[in-house]
């Protein structure tokens, strides 16, 4: 594998974070005594993109293409099989100790399930303070409940709420006290892993308004894992399209919703629903049909290529890279960015 | 009885409480909705707002206790559900009305095949043998599109997909051709390429079997796509009904105006979305007058004090109504 296909372009900002070649396999065994690898699961498989300072890329897949194995990547709290993460131009994928913690305060993360990532036992005063005694030259002792409670007013909490558990909040609250905890090191990037899609449609508004604030208030950038399409396109400045533990498209959000070239990113977007009856029966949709392979036998060639309705007989012996299409190259378009498909055109309206 | 000759059900007035140790949970608060032979409504809100108990009732598998019908009638076909015995409204379910729940692979037993699933269908409901019965099954999930039937009908269903399990459920629930089909978020565990497929399969046999469907999300975009009308439901309340072009283009509830604007949508990039402020109340302790008014940008004194009824709003079109004091203002600010 090369790093060829990384993006060349001038670009606006210095990359804060670059991946490279990133992959991930988790070995299949069989026997229990005298185990054997009889396979792997390919969960991330060459994945290469930048994440430049204060902006916010999403990433967009559906179920097992390996956006939540890659947001552990990223944080090093998985290790990769090959590739690197470079922070700042340092590769972090090999660090350990005190170099990976000094390295981790500036990467943090926010997780999904506002139910499962706080510990039912401690106050929220504790959740949002652990990170100041794992790394305390950011807090002195003394200082730490008022930082507490900065973080919470700074969330939208009451500061009196310090001492209360996380069950006497809602999910939306809860959201609130995981994005706490992520800021509490001031962390330059924060990887957030769905961190909408288990709240109520009224609560998610409040949660990606308050995202959008503490990103121009702190300077953040964010990769934002999501599968809702709607609220990627509404928060993210670029998107990569993921399947199958492979970038299938990269580009900024006008290239992506509006010129995408790849007939994965086309399927996906004409499926999500819009919520406007207006005209429904004349809207064209692509339909996909079966279901997405195991990531442990994936096809051979395209990995789409089972599911695409492209799909020729040249798509099953060659891998398509992520570049821009030799048909783009040299416009100036919006249809030039990163596709992986052998046949990459925009669909005609 | 003014309904029409067309009505499939008829709910009405239904209240449904919950006793609980802290209290009693007010889950569903005097609702009252109809749907036609061949038609679909969809039943939107968030969580808590009552619209599964009300399916749940409907279908007569309230956990009771701590569940209690408290009043209302729900007339299937001019019929009261509520006053038939416990069998007598077993032959009712499955035949004559079934329902699609969002998990199937909790809804699924997991030690049957899903042949004898879908075969116990017909031995149960229409005596049939249980080796015509494994005929039927298997013209059944190819009826769903399921891909090579007669091999796949003696497996589990862990070795089915998560599509693959919703299509079995569909497959379920359609066996008897039944006139009215409950979908309570079909395919909210789903991804959205799977997702299109179950919505295009669900309304392909609505339309074939012309069956009522009432099908209950949270998702505006999939309501958009499939529904006749709509009701909208908060805290256990019915707060507005209309067709569904009406809707979109012109709420008439606050409610329904803050979902609208609070969602992101696909084909429109960098609208500010404007988040409803505050949280649903807690069924126990529902607000008194209007319960959205704590978080209502609208709400004035009288808010506070008198429980808005579902006014009829003729001018803005059949069906439409809306449990707001002030649904002139809000239809009228929306359309300038």
């Amino acid at each position: 594998m090369s790093t060829a296909h990384s993006e060349r372009e001038p670009i606006p900002r210095e990359p804060i974070l670059q991946v490279r070649d990133l992959v991930k396999h988790f070995p299949l065994t069989q026997g229990i005594l005298f185990k054997r690898q009889i396979g792997a699961v390919k969960a991330v498989d060459g994945v290469s993109f930048d994440l430049r300072k204060g902006e916010t890329l999403g990433i967009v897949g559906e179920s097992g293409c390996g956006k939540s194995t890659l947001a552990k990547l990223v944080m090093n709290l998985e290790r990769a099989t090959s590739g690197q993460v470079r922070y700042k131009g340092k590769d972090i994928t090999a660090l350990r100790g005190h170099a990976l913690k000094a390295v981790r305060r500036n990467i943090q993360m926010v997780f999904q399930d506002p139910y499962t990532s706080l510990n039912p036992r401690m106050t929220v005063g504790d959740i949002i303070g652990e990170p100041f005694d794992i790394h305390p030259e950011v807090a002195p002792k003394g200082d730490r409940r008022r930082k507490v409670q900065e973080l919470l007013d700074v969330v939208g909490l009451n500061p009196e709420y310090i001492n209360r558990y996380p069950h006497q909040f809602s999910g939306g609250q809860r959201q609130r006290i995981g994005i706490a905890r992520g800021l509490a090191l001031r962390p330059e990037v924060i990887v957030a892993d769905e961190p909408v899609s288990a709240l109520d449609v009224s609560i998610q508004a409040q949660v990606i308004n308050l995202m959008a604030r503490l990103q121009s208030e702190f300077d953040l950038s964010y990769i934002f894992i999501a599968h809702d399409l709607s609220i990627v396109r509404h928060i993210c400045d670029r998107v990569a399209v993921m399947y199958l533990g492979k970038v299938m498209e990269l580009g900024d959000e006008d290239q992506i919703y509006e010129h995408s070239t790849h007939p994965y990113t086309q399927a996906l977007l004409s499926a999500v629903p819009v919520p406007d009856p207006a005209g429904r029966e004349e809207r064209e949709r692509i339909i996909l049909y079966g279901d997405v392979p195991s990531p442990a036998a994936p096809p051979s060639g395209c990995v789409f290529r089972t599911r695409c309705f492209k799909a020729q007989e040249r798509c099953a012996r060659e891998v398509p890279l992520l570049a821009v299409p030799e048909a783009f190259r040299g416009t100036k378009g919006p249809a030039a960015h990163p596709s992986a498909c052998l046949f990459a055109e925009e669909l005609t309206a | 009885m003014t309904t029409s000759v067309n009505t499939l059900l008829d709910v009405r007035d239904l209240h449904v409480e919950f006793r609980t140790r802290e209290g009693v949970a007010k889950a569903v608060n005097g609702v009252s909705y109809s749907v036609d032979a061949g038609e679909t409504l969809a039943v939107l809100g968030e969580s808590g707002s009552g619209k599964s108990v009300t399916a749940q009732a409907i279908m007569g598998i309230l956990d009771t206790p701590p569940g209690f019908v408290r009043h209302g009638e729900i007339l299937f076909k001019g019929t009261d559900l509520l006053r038939m015995s416990a069998g007598e409204r077993r032959k009712v379910r499955g035949a004559h009305m079934a329902m699609i729940f969002q998990d199937a692979l909790s809804a699924l037993n997991p030690v049957l095949s899903v042949g004898d699933q879908l075969g116990e269908m017909f031995v149960v409901h229409r005596g049939m043998s249980r080796k015509d019965a494994k005929i039927r099954a298997v013209e059944l999930m190819d009826r769903v599109r399921i891909p090579a039937a007669r091999e796949r009908v003696g497996q589990y269903p862990h070795q089915f997909s998560g599509g693959m399990r919703q299509r079995i459920m569909i497959a379920m629930a359609i066996a008897l051709e039944p006139e009215l089909i409950i979908a309570d978020e079909p395919t909210t565990a789903l991804d959205v390429t799977v997702q299109a497929q179950v919505m295009e399969l669900l309304a392909e046999l609505r339309r074939e079997l012309r069956m009522g469907l009432i099908l209950i999300t949270h998702d505006l975009g999939v309501v958009a796509d499939a529904a006749d009308k709509i009701a909208v439901m908060y805290a256990g309340r019915i707060v507005e009904t209309a067709h569904v072009h009406e809707i979109y283009r012109r709420p008439a509830h606050p409610y329904t105006k803050g979902l609208l604007e609070s969602i992101p949508r696909l084909d429109q990039k960098g609208r500010q979305l404007s988040a409803i402020k505050g949280l649903p109340p807690s069924l126990l302790r529902i607000p008194p007058g209007c319960a959205f008014h704590p978080r209502c940008p609208l709400a004035q004194q009288v808010c506070r004090t008198d429980e808005p009824p579902l006014y009829e709003l003729h001018e803005a079109g059949p069906g439409r109504r809306s449990a707001c004091h002030f649904w002139k203002e809000c239809l009228g600010e929306h359309g300038t």
